[in-house]
């Protein structure tokens, strides 16, 4: 045999067991990776198929036709047909349907017949047919469909694994292809046309299946993929449809009525029964779909998922955050002679690794919560029930899980929107996700109120403020995500067409399974830039070091003790770090939000993770390492911090304006290296990550000065 | 003759008519909603938007506002198909 790999793709509708069935034919040995440029997943995985046969066996994404709506079906279809650069055409189809739907899972069969490859179906879900009394005459409907082989599973249960392997190795084989209708001579001709035009046109004999893509697809797509260009084909494409509407047949139409009239006729005497149980969903729905009870039970749901995420998750991430401590205690001791690598190995290395093992818990948990409501059907339920109100603003139901999420932190927020099929709708929940209110930002508010806004206006005002920027992220992400959608994202918007499915028992396996799966994607692709952005920021507060700093402020001030001497050295190392350079240097930017030096170093130390600013602030004001939001000390050298010159000299730094500019800033600044390294990876490159952090950079400055200066001038 | 945004929940209909240039139409096409198809207005979110229809033992979330091409028959007294998958 060649040493070319042989590959196998799954294809069918969503919800089919397509998932199941790869997990069930490939075991542990998957690898998960990106299409080249494209956001579209790629699994991929090792099926033996007995004989010694080997084949990759690729999980694509499930679609309803070949006449691709969205940008993501666009993907299978292109890999279909062999046409995606870097991804060859695979050698044969397994075509996964739903037994219980057969007649509409039969459609995209039908079409990928037509490309002319060899296919086996696999009627999923025999568990369910079995309960509702269907008989299926699997040998009466491969007949039928030109002896293709036809087998009946039930991923879930394991059943009638065994005969998919032989089935694929039998159409490896036998090369066995689906019989293609035989369309109506008009529309034969038609094709027949584009055929023809697009040969003398490019020199290039197209298959009938892109002629097909072409005279019944709205988009251009296999088109301007043959290189047919507007002009050649404009008149061509136009008698050809004229062709099949003197046949009878809206062109936009033609394909699905002759497909499923054609279905009718294969499937006839193939089922047999079926008249008995009906499913559970109707009655579920009358519950959990009702106009009062749904919504309680959907608040009911959605709040166990949020206090999950962040109550819950609290716990494991103390421990990984006692796990890092101890090891920086571990370690420190031992290289107490080389003061340089200490550093590099606890606050770089260590604190490092822990910077997104900390996002674990949530991450496992949240995925936990989804793959749940997914597989008991009721994600769709509570789609059905939110779009309304996220479609004004060209989100959908299903962004929903993803903003709530956000509240606790952005990382498995933004994961999440895996979950929005819609690419549109998922790029822009996306970029709204890193505006809701996390809980890092939880203790800037904390410490800001705590230390000015109670002591000043009372505890009554203090939590109005605390709730109040709890809602500024929500305030500016709603319009950004409208105007996203409106007007600058160029993407055909995608119809909201969901399919309520079958309430359904989940598998625990494959719930844990696939919250592994996005977990370890997570730490294999954004842990590693995560990792690498702490390393930098570190060296930037360390470098350059000046080894007599310590002596020098003992020489200065001998009566100092010996912690005093400690901060004060660590306090005059950031200073003079590049860190403390470069925010001493862009301070005048941060003026107009009346932000001190050493404000604007605490916010630029804050940019790979927000919360950093409290124990910045300890540093640069001599407390210490280690401070926390709720320190006295912190908290009273903030209140007596003054201007030290300037127009403002003598008065306070912390005024009410400057503390609420800050809290503003904090509210919307992108300060997150791992929502920036989550968003590249979960759009496929580092544009959108780019957008959003200047967006959010420059909107959080500009909102920091609106504040300030109308604040400074009415107080 | 009645859009499909006029029909009340548990009320049943036949497909009349639909726009196959719209993207909300050929989804549903290839979902096997075709002219002459029974369907029925399951009901409607609790917000009022969107409805859940069902036919060909299927049920479908979709928004009125992309359905609005969709005009049904609901004179016919048609049943919602059953059993299931009788093609
Ligand atoms: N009853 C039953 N459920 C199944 C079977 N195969 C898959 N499922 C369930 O159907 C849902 C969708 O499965 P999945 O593999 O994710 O489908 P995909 O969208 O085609 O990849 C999950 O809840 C599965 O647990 C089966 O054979 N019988
Ligand atoms: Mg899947």
């Amino acid at each position: 045999m060649s040493s070319k790999q042989i590959t196998v793709a799954l294809v069918g509708n969503p919800n089919t067991g397509k998932s199941t069935l790869f997990n069930a034919l490939t075991g542990l040995r998957q690898k998960v990776g990106n299409y080249p440029g494209v956001t579209v997943a790629r699994k991929s995985g090792r099926c033996d198929c007995g004989d010694g046969l080997k084949v990759e066996l690729v999980d694509l994404p499930g679609l309803y036709s070949l006449a691709a709506a969205s940008p993501d079906e666009q993907v299978v279809t292109d890999v279909l047909l062999g046409s995606l650069e870097g991804s060859q055409q695979p050698d044969a189809i397994v075509v996964v349907l739903d037994v219980t739907n057969l007649l509409r899972n039969l459609f995209l069969a039908s079409q990928l017949a037509e490309l002319n490859l060899p296919l086996a179906l696999v009627l999923n879900q025999a568990d369910i047919a079995h309960e509702q009394g269907l008989k299926i005459d699997t040998q009466l409907l491969s007949q039928r469909l030109g002896g293709v082989p036809v087998v009946l599973t039930s991923a879930w249960k394991g059943e009638g694994i065994a005969s998919v392997r032989r089935a694929i190795a039998e159409v490896l084989n036998k090369k066995t292809k689906m019989t293609q209708l035989t369309w109506p001579s008009q529309v034969e001709s038609a094709l027949g046309a584009i055929v023809q035009a697009i040969q003398t046109d490019t020199g290039q004999a197209p298959s009938s299946a892109d002629a097909q893509r072409i005279l019944f697809s709205s988009n251009a797509h296999t088109s301007d993929r043959l290189g047919w260009s507007q002009p050649q084909r404009e008149s061509i494409v136009r008698q050809a449809r004229d062709q099949v509407r003197a046949a009878g047949y809206n062109p936009m139409a033609a394909e699905p009525l002759i497909h499923y009239a054609h279905l009718r006729k294969v499937l006839e005497g193939v089922i047999a029964g079926g008249t008995g149980k009906q499913g559970n969903a109707a009655a579920l729905d009358r519950v959990l779909l009702h106009r009062v009870i749904g919504p309680i039970l959907f608040i009911g749901i959605m709040l166990g998922l949020f206090a999950s995420v962040f109550w819950l998750a609290k716990f494991p991430m103390q421990w990984i955050q006692s796990g890092v401590d101890f090891l920086k205690a571990m370690i420190a001791p031992a290289l107490v002679n080389t003061p340089m690598l200490q550093s590099l190995v606890t606050d770089g290395i260590i604190a490092g690794v822990g910077a997104f093992l900390v996002f674990l818990p949530q991450i496992l948990i949240l995925f936990l919560f989804i793959g749940i409501l997914e597989d008991s059907g009721y994600m769709a339920r509570a789609a059905f029930i939110m779009d309304r109100l996220f479609s004004w603003c060209g989100l959908n139901g299903k962004s929903f899980v993803p903003l709530l999420s956000g509240f606790a932190c952005a990382i498995p927020g933004l994961l999440s929107t895996r979950t929005i099929e819609d690419p549109k709708a998922r790029l822009a929940t996306a970029f709204a996700v890193p505006f809701m209110s996390c809980s890092a930002r939880f203790p800037v508010y904390a410490l800001m109120c705590a230390a000015f806004i109670g002591p000043l206006y009372g505890p009554g005002w203090e939590s109005v403020v605390m709730v109040g920027m709890h809602c500024v992220g929500l305030l500016f992400a709603v319009p950004t995500a409208f105007v996203l959608t409106r007007f600058v994202l160029k993407v055909k918007p995608q119809p909201f067409v969901l399919e309520l499915p079958r309430y359904q028992m989940p598998k625990p396996s494959d719930v844990l399974w696939r919250m592994w799966q996005n977990a370890a994607e997570f730490v294999s692709k954004a842990g590693t830039v995560i990792f690498a952005m702490t390393i930098v920021i570190w060296a930037l507060c360390y470098f350059p070091r000046d080894a007599q700093m310590s002596d020098r402020i003992k020489a200065a001030e001998p009566t100092l003790s010996e912690h005093e001497i400690q901060s004060r050295t660590q306090a005059a190392m950031i200073e003079q770090s590049w860190m403390g350079r470069f925010g001493k240097a862009v301070q005048p930017v941060f003026d107009p939000c009346g932000f001190d030096w050493k404000i604007t170093v605490g916010v630029l130390a804050s940019f790979p993770a927000r919360e950093v600013i409290v124990s910045t602030l300890g540093v640069t004001y001599s407390i210490g390492k280690g401070a926390e939001a709720d320190s006295q000390h912190l908290r009273s050298a903030m209140q007596e911090a003054k201007w030290m010159d300037g127009p403002r000299k003598s008065t306070p730094i912390f005024s009410l304006a400057a503390v609420l500019a800050l809290m503003v800033f904090f509210a919307l600044c992108s300060q997150c290296g791992p929502t920036i390294a989550t968003l590249a990876q979960e759009t496929g490159g580092w544009k959108w990550a780019a957008i959003s952090f200047f967006y959010m950079t420059i909107l959080a400055w500009v909102m920091a000065v609106v504040v300030y200066q109308v604040v400074i001038r009415l107080i | 003759m009645t859009p499909l945004s006029q029909l009340l929940p548990g009320q049943f209909g036949k497909l009349v008519s639909l726009n196959p240039d719209q993207a909300v139409d050929q989804r549903l096409m290839a979902l096997g909603l075709l002219p002459g198809m029974a369907l029925k207005l399951v009901r409607r979110a609790p917000l009022g938007d969107p409805v859940a229809i069902e036919f060909g033992g299927q049920v479908v979330s979709l928004r009125l506002a992309e359905a609005e091409s969709l005009i049904v028959d609901v004179a016919a007294d048609c049943p919602v198909q059953r059993p299931k998958n009788t093609p």
